[in-house]
């Protein structure tokens, strides 16, 4: 049902995906990338990039293209393309921030990207061919901190983004160099760079950093992650309306959409969640994917159970390894198929969660949960219900 | 249930602002969701938003475990630390909680008091947190052990990692964690090692005032056997 991968690093701090899924990109949290090959006896390093001065903040691999572009906290962005012999080559773009780059994002065209910035900017960069290198144009106003998240909408015009001064902004990325024509969204015209289509505050007072945004696969929803451990989507086609859910988790840092109505989450508490909306557009907990059951310790003890829980104020008593999959922050969600993802986290794993088998087994663990312990009816049905969530996805 | 709990307590919060009584732990549960600023009283706008004096928790009952749970709780929800280059200098990773630079980086500290000596105030911020220890001391003897305590450990800080060199301002001790020290250590193991501490310093102190005493009775013994 899921499957872990280790690339003997420590940590992975990002990963990306080529088209067919037959390698990966990832950064081991430092100045490096490494592509890894999927072959028969496991991962084999092909290559590693090391281009950057200073750690990688993001990674992106363009599906169509075949081209890698990684930005880093030294400032620069490099667009990655392949030799014959299957190296891979770097082009530096010309991108004129002054601060850290955060994150970087392929458009869906793929002919641009955008790069988001400490230095309270979001670079659109794109291919001059007549000059033969990658140029941008900047989005300055009205950020206020630093950018730390970017997604594009399908249609190639408009991008989404949100940053540390609590705000998600959408804004038109309409170049006029590369974009034919002036694109018309549920979120408004696109046809200057850098207008301000829609703002949302985190929270109606205002708090919590934006941690990760993505539109949804048609476009018309944003959903984002914020450190007040809350989950929100907005929705175009209802006046902008924004739904949100405070989750009683440790913050998320990363969501990605799975079909138009589920979304996964994944943060500082280790586990991916399954999120859902509802037909009214409300956000509900679906499930846990992270089904890995609590480790017992050997010669545990009365007393030192009661120890603990009085001089310590905790109640397990295994003391390293967590309850779950991953052993540290996941910071990176991937896509991978339709039913299929991907989380990356600092403890160096990345794993491969396919949503179809894990709920099919959820159900049939519950039943059995339920038959053996004689579990109340309706709290069945509530674990039942969102099973069953989890699989209208698939 | 959860979120009917922190609707609850933000009533709690905004109406009697500053101190919040309270001799229950379950209080304590609902700060994951409240470190991050939410003030009604401050707007992002009016670039006033942060709030600088501490929200103050205070435990009725002096008893430990509640203090310890609080603590627990609040140090959980504040080591959400991520890697954060400056947006002030560039090419600079500088911790925001230290640097104070920037205000929207910063999260509203929390002041635990166990009673008026004995409190934590822990300090959050994007990239690193300060947690810092007052610790209790009942008469001079114990100040001066306490100070040695201290001294010895903070001269020694850069074997402990994550123990800051210099005390905050009316506190003990203080530690300064930062995002690399949460992504090579396990973060529960980081928690368990402050309260820990907390737990030990207050019995290694009074344990050398015991051996203090005794060693003062024996010397006194001996030096008036002469007379």
């Amino acid at each position: 049902m899921t499957e872990i991968y280790n690339f003997g690093v420590d940590a992975i701090s990002c990963h990306a995906w080529n088209r067919d899924r037959t390698e990966v990109a990832i950064c081991p949290n430092n100045n490096e990338i490494q592509v890894h090959r999927r072959t028969s006896s496991g991962w084999k390093l092909l290559e590693t990039m090391e281009e950057h001065d200073m750690a990688v903040m993001g990674i992106d691999w363009s599906p169509k293209t075949n081209r890698i572009v990684t930005c880093s906290a030294d400032k620069n962005a490099y667009v990655w393309t392949q030799k014959e012999d299957g190296k891979w080559d770097p082009a530096w773009v010309l991108l004129r921030i002054n601060r850290a780059a955060t994150c970087v994002k392929w458009s869906p065209l793929e002919n641009k990207f955008a790069v988001g910035s400490g230095g309270r900017v979001i670079a659109i960069c794109y291919f001059a061919s007549e000059n033969n290198w990658w140029l941008c144009k900047h989005i300055k106003r009205p950020l206020r901190s630093t950018v730390t998240t970017v997604d594009w909408h399908p249609d190639n015009k408009v991008l989404v983004a949100g940053s540390t001064d609590y705000k998600v902004r959408v804004f038109s990325a309409f170049i006029s160099d590369i974009d034919d024509a002036p694109g018309t969204t549920p979120w408004g015209q696109s046809n200057t760079l850098g207008t301000l289509l829609a703002e949302f505050p985190n929270t109606p007072n205002g708090g919590g950093w934006i941690h990760s945004v993505a539109f949804s696969p048609c476009g018309n929803k944003i959903c984002w992650v914020a450190h007040n451990s809350s989950i929100c989507v907005a929705d175009a086609t209802k006046g902008n309306a924004v739904m949100r859910l405070y989750t009683e988790h440790l913050p998320f840092l990363s969501c990605v959409w799975i079909g138009s109505n589920n979304i996964v989450a994944a943060g500082h508490s280790c586990m991916p969640m399954l999120y859902s909306i509802d037909d009214n557009g409300q956000i509900y907990f679906a499930s846990k994917l992270d089904n890995t059951q609590k480790k017992e310790i050997a010669g545990l003890s009365a007393m030192r159970k009661f120890q603990s829980l009085d001089r310590q104020a905790r109640n397990e008593t295994n003391d390293n390894a967590l309850d779950s999959m991953h052993q540290n922050t996941i910071n990176c969600i991937r896509r991978v198929s339709d039913h299929e993802f991907s989380t990356s986290s600092l403890d160096g794993q990345l794993v491969v969660w396919d949503l179809k088998v894990i709920c099919v087994l959820c159900v049939i663990l519950l039943l059995i949960i339920m038959i053996y312990s004689n579990l109340s009816f309706f709290f069945f049905i509530k674990l039942l219900e969102n099973s069953i969530a989890g699989l209208k996805i698939v | 249930m959860f979120r009917h709990r922190i609707q609850n307590w933000e009533h709690l919060w905004a109406s009697n602002g500053d101190e919040m009584q309270t001799n229950t732990p379950q209080y304590a549960l609902n700060l994951f969701n409240l470190i991050p600023l939410d003030t009604k009283k401050h707007s992002w706008n009016s670039l006033e938003f942060s709030d600088t004096r501490p929200k103050s928790l205070m435990l009725k009952s002096g008893t430990l475990k509640p203090y310890l749970t609080a603590v627990r709780r609040t140090l959980t929800a504040a080591m959400c630390l991520e890697n954060f280059s400056s947006q002030i200098v560039e090419k600079h990773n500088k911790p925001e909680v230290e640097v104070r630079a920037s205000k929207e980086l910063l999260l509203t500290p929390i002041l635990i008091s166990r009673n008026d000596k004995e409190k934590v105030l822990i300090e959050s911020s994007i990239n690193s947190m300060r947690i810092s220890i007052a610790v209790k001391q009942a008469d001079d003897l114990e100040k001066i052990l306490c100070h040695n305590f201290t001294r010895f450990m903070t001269m020694r800080a850069e074997h402990f990692m994550i123990l800051r060199r210099k005390p905050i301002e009316g506190f003990d001790i203080s530690f300064l964690i930062t995002n690399i020290h949460v992504e090579q250590m396990y973060k529960h193991k980081i928690v368990d090692f402050v309260i820990h501490f907390m737990e030990e310093i207050d019995r290694e102190i009074s344990e050398m005032k015991l051996s203090v005493n005794a060693r003062a009775r024996i010397c006194a013994e001996e030096f008036l056997k002469r007379f």
